[in-house]
């Protein structure tokens, strides 16, 4: 560094290295200074419009008042807004009702798909199309009853399936045979000793005279081709739910059938909404 | 007077101007002297085309304006067709069509486009007519410029925008027009009742047109249009375009009083009438160039010329340069450029034929439901689900009878379609059906099935539509 200023006029800062290599000090150029005064400018403005500055409990509010949170509610309430007039008419009819009234399970349809994600498919899978140990919703067989109402109330209230334990009761030969007559009844075919056994082991208690099922019980229809628990062998799987039941107590091969209820965590309307979306799978009845 | 003293006096009238017009650089106003001619009243002729842009949208049929391009409600009306986004693919086909047809005439004839054409040149010529009509020729605009403000040119300058402001309004509005009811428009407009999209398409017109046409005229040839700077390499030495016969002008030389021309002197006198009458002040004896819009303007200018000096026409004329320079011109049908142009036209023409001749008034699209594909009933069938969506494009609602080819599939049921559905018009509608069929009579994993559905309107003329789906059950 040169002790003696050899270009004194040029307002240097002194710092002179290599005899002419010299620090400058020039104002930075204009259009720097305009954008640095800009920010400061607008940050002074951002702080006047927007919250900005943290306090301890609270923070700075702006003059508008403007919260990321505020619009966000904002917009929620104008798409809430315009779905009322569908909502009311919702809230304020029966399902069955709903039904009937095309537009409005337009709506449902269009708009249930969320709730239905949301709640159902983790187990109906989405369209109802069921899943293993999971009924299909999209086909006519309903083990607690396919109207509307009887939908309805399967949603709100939840269904646990019931069904004996039969290994202890019936000998592994009677297992078969009846096994084989229910599989043999879904594919249309007679057997009188499978019949007489179905009768005199009271099966047609739950099952009905005719092997139909009773929707009051929730009993399975063996009559039909769907069954509500599926396996590759068809005939073994019908053995495993003779000899262990459905939800038996203490069995540990038993089946697991329950559907929770879902009053508590959806509104009435909802369940409305959930019921008319189910419906219109396909297998209402 | 003697016949020398004609020629003497024609002399000077024909230099005269010569060293007021000069080339375009971009630094002066350019202000072409206008003269009439063949190509004057062919320009005049081609500007009267866009005629039809003023009056098209007031043109009616029956109770609604024969071409409407109706914007808010997705659909478009020339005359009796109506097109929805659904046929937007034509339009694909519209604009190819008229690219190619861009290219074929350039490399055939230059830039016909722009000009006989284009609006640039069009309302230019009309804006700078009304110039003329109101501050006079060339000189006195020359003047008129350098002049200081006094009331005179307040008076005719107030005049001439306001002309042009009338003119540029005019445009915005017939612009507008094709939008909306035309007549509408009109009354909208003063009573302050149209919705403001049209007062700011209406004012950005007024301001662009008075922009372009009336400030920056020729400029927007030079440095805003791409079409401009891609010619060069769309024509070539066979592209028949105005153009200076080099040989026989060259060397040029003026013609002197009482002195005979030097022997090696060519035909062009040096009078510099094709640069005073050039609209974008270019010299064509420099050879084409990009500021060149082909309007033929200097060929009636020159040919004027030499019939004054008793020498043939054509010094300028429309050859290509490979004319000019003698050598043999291929015939137009043996170019290649000619067979593939016309080539890609034909498809493009073939692409728009057969989509409006292939146009239905009702259509029919099947969506198969994703999930489940298919479901399992208690009776043994197999059902599947399908969302149909009817377009219906006329102009009113339809009821229409949904049906499904049975022939494949025995004891096939449909659901959904016992009613008549209600096809609205200008949309779709619609509809979700299910198909049943007992799962001993399917015979593929998934099968073809033909889905139609047919209506009639109130003239009892009959409407159908097709499409073919699948049907889907479990594996085989």
């Amino acid at each position: 560094m040169s002790e003696n200023n050899p270009f004194p006029d040029e307002g240097n800062t002194g710092h002179i290295w290599d005899d002419n290599l010299r620090e400058l000090s020039n104002p930075p150029p204009n259009w720097w200074m305009m954008a640095w005064y800009a920010s400061i400018a607008f940050v002074i403005g951002y702080g006047l419009i927007y919250p900005m500055i943290p306090l301890a409990n609270t923070f700075t509010k702006g003059l508008t008042g403007w919260t990321a949170i505020s619009e966000f509610n904002e917009a929620v309430a104008e798409v809430e807004a315009m779905r009322k007039p569908n909502e009311d008419k919702i809230a304020a009819k029966t399902a069955k009702e709903i039904l009937a009234d095309d537009e409005l399970s337009a709506y449902v349809e269009a708009s249930g798909k969320v709730l239905f994600g949301d709640n159902c498919a983790a187990c109906h899978a989405t369209g109802g199309a069921g899943n293993d140990g999971y009924p299909v919703l999209a086909d006519d067989d309903w083990l607690y009853g396919g109207t509307i109402e009887q939908i309805q109330a399967t949603i709100a209230n939840g269904r646990k399936g019931m069904m004996t334990a039969h290994a202890a009761t019936l000998s592994e030969a009677e297992i078969d045979t009846l096994a084989s007559y229910v599989v043999g009844l879904s594919e249309g075919k007679a057997d009188e000793k499978g019949k007489a056994l179905f009768q005199s082991k009271a099966c047609f208690a739950c099952h009905g005279m005719d092997a139909k099922g009773m929707a009051a019980l929730g009993s399975a229809n063996l009559t039909d081709g769907i069954w509500r628990f599926t396996e590759a062998d068809q005939l073994a799987s019908a053995k495993r739910t003779i000899a262990h039941g459905v939800n038996a107590a203490g069995d540990a091969e038993t089946r697991n059938a329950e559907m929770p209820a879902f009053k508590d965590k959806l509104s009435e309307a909802d369940i409305k909404k959930m019921a008319v979306y189910v419906y219109k799978f396909g297998g209402g009845k | 007077m003697s016949e020398k003293q004609i020629q003497e006096q024609s002399l000077e009238e024909l230099y005269a101007e010569a060293h007021e017009h000069t080339i375009n650089v971009g630094d002066v106003k350019i202000h072409a002297k206008r003269m009439g001619g063949k190509f004057r009243n062919l320009k005049w002729a081609s500007n009267l085309l866009w005629i039809v842009f003023f009056i098209g949208p007031f043109l009616r049929l029956g109770d609604r304006q024969a071409i409407l391009l109706d914007i808010p409600n997705r659909q478009f009306h020339i005359f009796n067709l109506t097109l929805l986004p659904q046929d937007l693919w034509m339009l694909s086909f519209v604009l190819l069509f008229f690219a190619i047809l861009l290219a074929v005439v350039t490399a055939l004839a230059g830039r016909v486009w722009c000009g006989f054409f284009c609006f640039q040149t069009v309302w230019t010529d009309v804006f700078t007519w009304i110039e003329e009509k109101l501050e006079g020729g060339p000189a006195k605009r020359r003047k008129l410029e350098k002049a200081p403000w006094n009331s005179a040119k307040i008076i005719v300058r107030l005049k001439k925008y306001s002309l042009w402001i009338l003119v540029a309004f005019l445009t915005g509005m017939s612009f507008t027009a094709w939008f909306t009811d035309a007549y509408q428009l009109w009354v909208d407009f003063f009573i302050l009742n149209a919705a403001s999209t049209v007062y700011i398409t209406v004012s950005m017109f007024v301001v662009g047109t008075f922009f372009l046409a009336g400030i920056l005229r020729e400029q927007t040839c030079f440095w805003l249009c791409p079409y401009a700077r891609i010619q060069a390499v769309m024509i070539d030495d066979t592209t028949i375009v105005p153009s200076y016969d080099v040989k026989r002008g060259e060397k040029r030389g003026r013609i002197l009083k009482n002195k005979p021309a030097p022997e090696d002197q060519g035909d062009c006198v040096d009078c510099n009438q094709c640069v005073a009458v050039c609209p974008t002040g270019v010299d064509i004896r420099g050879g084409q160039q990009e500021g060149c819009i082909m309007c033929g303007l200097c060929l009636d200018a020159c040919d004027a010329v030499m019939e004054k000096i008793n020498k043939p026409t054509g010094l300028i004329k429309y050859a290509s340069w490979d004319g000019i320079m003698g050598k043999e011109e291929l015939p137009l049908l043996k170019r290649p450029r000619v067979w593939v142009y016309s080539a890609i036209l034909m498809v493009s023409v073939i692409g728009v034929t057969l989509g409006l001749s292939g146009m239905e008034s009702l259509e029919l699209k099947v969506l198969h439901a994703r999930q489940p594909l298919f479901v399992l009933q208690s009776d043994g069938t197999i059902q599947n689900r399908y969302t149909l969506k009817v377009l219906n494009k006329m102009n009113a609602d339809m009821n229409v009878i949904i049906s499904v080819d049975k022939s494949e599939f025995k004891g096939l049921k449909l659901l959904g379609a016992e009613k008549e559905v209600v096809a609205v018009h200008g949309t779709v509608t619609p509809v979700t059906i299910f198909v049943k069929v007992p799962k001993k009579n399917l015979t593929e994993k998934s099968q073809p099935i033909l889905f139609t559905v047919k209506g009639k309107d109130s003239d009892g003329n009959e409407y159908k539509s097709n499409r073919e789906s699948v049907f889907i059950g479990p594996k085989r």
